[in-house]
């Protein structure tokens, strides 16, 4: 514990240099602006904006990659409370109190609570970061392929039944990212798999491209829908309402807390963000005396969702960091990131790379502190980005977004895969399947089929290896668990309440 | 194909044919994959499973889930829902298009020029901006982005024509 301590401070000088300094404010208007922009949400902008890294050291990189990270969940408030257009998928509950906020004219009040409460989520997973981090890192150190598999295997059902979209949509969404991912060289036996002597499959779907194409080309497609228009209100900062609402604030600290363990919990398991907000903000409509105000401008309606998404944001990177198994898709593209840097994330990161891993997370500190002081200053100009009429933005988005495709393999075809996966990711979200568990499974797909194979070739062809001992045991049937969670849940129910079936809804 | 809508005033294909459709063309995409893998090995080999048995397995569960989709759609009643209406894809397509002739566009002048066209095209069409300011913004934002990316981040870009003849 002592020595994490000192490997912390240590972290913190290696973020206070210069160089890394101003990449943390660089990454984190960078986050903002992209995190304000629509189609560029926070994955994307990760994965458009790493092939910049290329050129400095991994832990300079990982620095202004995560606070470009922070600034995105910090930009997604911005939209949803001055424009009521959700910035970020986990910045949707957001607009329900929020933008009624500022059309009450508390615009100022709406923003602090919200850049104060996604500080405070933040912090609090970081915190848990670092005290959890090591210890579950020293564990995994112990897993062999069949636990590591196991791991995955947990990951992927609890997409299936933990996630609010129809079950087989996720996995027809999940087997199809395995299937994409597994286009190309096969590692363990060197045969060309699923490429039809198309020369240009021969590298197989990154899943970089796909994430840009889904999430960017996808998202600004079903902006169009709604034409070319962004009307919002007028944001002005000043320093009195920021100091007001603070005295306000520390009144909610029970539903902060509630909302932070929330966040953390579901963060950490692939659920992620999303899911996080909107349970916050369920939970604190049901159990807040203003309950039935919620939807017209109540602050608490703005600080649990908030405190919740970051923290949920924030703890994807525990899994990712620590086992190597990322928590969301802007966690996947961080491993992707680190892969591509040479660095092996998991639990070796923890013994080998001590100054990569613990420069990032003392980042995280101080690029969320940072942040927020950014934000709160700067909130007007950002808004003011939203002013640029769509049809000159639209544009330099998709460029970016195709100078970001190209970058990752320097391979023009890669571009037209984004737009192929941008016109898939537009119809999929409108008939509800769900893209981030075929992200996830492209980029994991092949170390879970790696960690499956290798496990199979030590037991020989046994499938009884992934039960053979305590540990894997437990960690599949958590897993299987999960995945038919919502069968035991609804059978649970009816046992209680008989036929009669739930309370009545609200 | 019914004329109630959700919130828009139009007529366009309905959610429920969308959602065949797709459906129908992931069992496609699953049936790709099948006969892709059966080409690598689909069985046991000596020391584990063979290349094509992990995409077999995977691409069969795509089409599972496929019928299990597809089944629900056609057992639910048609509420009349429309997936988007034509004013609305009408849009889409508006930039789909553009977009798809700018990648093809990319590896013949390069990403710089192409750029350039597209957000002229976007700003002169859509925007109905003049000319001048068109041009302007046209050219800055590839200038802007040559300077970050090929002078600062060192990180090269598709290049045609144009920047070969200037020495690029």
């Amino acid at each position: 514990m002592l020595e994490d301590v000192t490997n912390l401070f240590h972290g913190f000088a290696v973020v206070a240099q210069p160089f890394n300094l101003v990449l943390m404010v660089v990454g984190i208007v960078l986050g903002v602006i992209v995190g304000v922009l629509p189609g560029l949400g926070g994955a994307n902008g990760v994965a458009i904006l790493l092939p910049l890294t290329f050129s400095m050291s991994p832990t300079s990189a990982i620095i202004m990659l995560s606070c470009i990270y922070w600034g995105a969940l910090f930009g997604g408030a911005i939209t949803s409370i001055l424009f009521n257009i959700p910035g970020e998928p986990w910045s949707v509950a957001t607009t329900f109190d929020g933008y009624p906020m500022a059309q009450q004219g508390r615009a100022g009040e709406a923003l602090t609570a919200a850049f104060t409460s996604s500080f405070v989520g933040a912090l609090f997973a970081v915190i848990m970061i670092t005290l959890v981090a090591p210890l579950v890192a020293s564990f995994a150190l112990r897993f062999g392929p069949p636990e590591i598999f196991s791991v995955y295997f947990l990951a992927f059902c609890s997409f299936v039944g933990l996630s609010k979209e129809p079950p087989f949509k996720t996995v027809a969404s999940m087997m199809l990212g395995f299937g994409l991912g597994a286009v190309g060289l096969d590692q363990m036996t060197g045969q060309l798999r699923l490429t039809f002597g198309v020369e240009q499959m021969l590298n197989g779907f990154d899943f970089l491209i796909a994430v840009i194409g889904l999430f960017g080309i996808g998202e600004i497609l079903l902006t169009m829908e709604e034409g070319l228009a962004f009307r919002g209100n007028a944001a002005k900062l000043n320093l009195k309402v920021v100091f007001q609402t603070w005295k306000e604030l520390p009144r909610y600290w029970m539903l902060s807390l509630r909302s932070c363990l929330i966040g953390c919990w579901m963060g950490i398991s692939p659920a992620g963000a999303t899911p996080a907000s909107f349970m916050s903000y369920g939970i604190a409509k049901r159990i807040s005396k203003n309950g039935s105000k919620f939807g017209t401008g109540q602050i608490e309606g703005v600080v649990a969702p908030e405190t919740a998404a970051h923290a949920a944001g924030t703890s994807a990177l525990l899994p990712m960091i620590s086992l190597g198994v990322p928590g969301s898709p802007t966690a996947a593209v961080l491993l992707g990131g680190l892969l591509i840097w040479g660095l092996q994330p998991g639990p070796l990161l923890f013994t080998e790379q001590k100054d990569f891993v613990w420069g990032l997370i003392a980042s995280m500190y101080m690029g969320n502190l940072v942040g927020l002081l950014i934000v709160l200053t700067c909130v007007p100009l950002f808004a003011s980005i939203l002013r640029i009429p769509f049809s000159v933005i639209a544009p330099i988005i998709l460029v970016l977004c195709a100078i970001g495709a190209y970058t990752v393999h320097n391979n023009t075809f890669d571009v037209v895969m984004m737009l192929v996966f941008g016109v898939a990711g537009y119809f999929m979200k409108k008939t509800n399947y769900p893209m981030a568990p075929l992200v996830l499974a492209i980029v994991l797909g092949d170390k879970a089929e790696e960690g499956f194979r290798q496990s199979l070739l030590a037991s020989q062809g046994g499938l009884g290896v992934f039960f053979s001992n305590g540990l894997v045991s437990t960690i599949m049937t958590l897993g299987l668990v999960a995945l038919f969670w919502p069968l035991i849940q609804s059978g649970w129910t009816r046992l209680r309440f008989g036929k009669k079936g739930l309370r009545p809804a609200e | 194909m019914s004329e109630t809508t959700k919130e828009t005033g139009g007529t366009g294909p309905s959610h429920r044919s969308m959602e065949i459709s797709v459906a129908l063309f992931m069992a496609l995409l699953a049936l790709i994959g099948i006969y892709g893998s059966n080409k690598v090995g689909i069985g046991w080999a000596d020391d584990g499973p063979r290349a094509g048995f992990f995409p077999f397995y995977v691409s069969l569960a795509v089409l599972i889930s496929c019928a299990v989709n597809l089944t629900k759609v056609l057992m639910s009643a048609d509420e009349g829902e429309i997936f988007a209406d034509w004013n609305q894809l009408r849009q889409v397509g508006a930039v789909v298009l553009p977009t798809a002739i700018y990648v093809g566009l990319i590896p013949y002048i390069g990403i710089y020029v192409a750029s350039a066209l597209l957000i002229a095209v976007f700003m002169r069409w859509f925007g109905h901006y003049s000319w001048l300011l068109a041009i302007a913004v046209a050219v800055g934002v590839p200038i802007a982005t040559f300077l970050m990316f090929e002078i600062w981040f060192l990180v090269p870009l598709p290049k045609g024509p144009l920047e070969i003849y200037l020495g690029y």
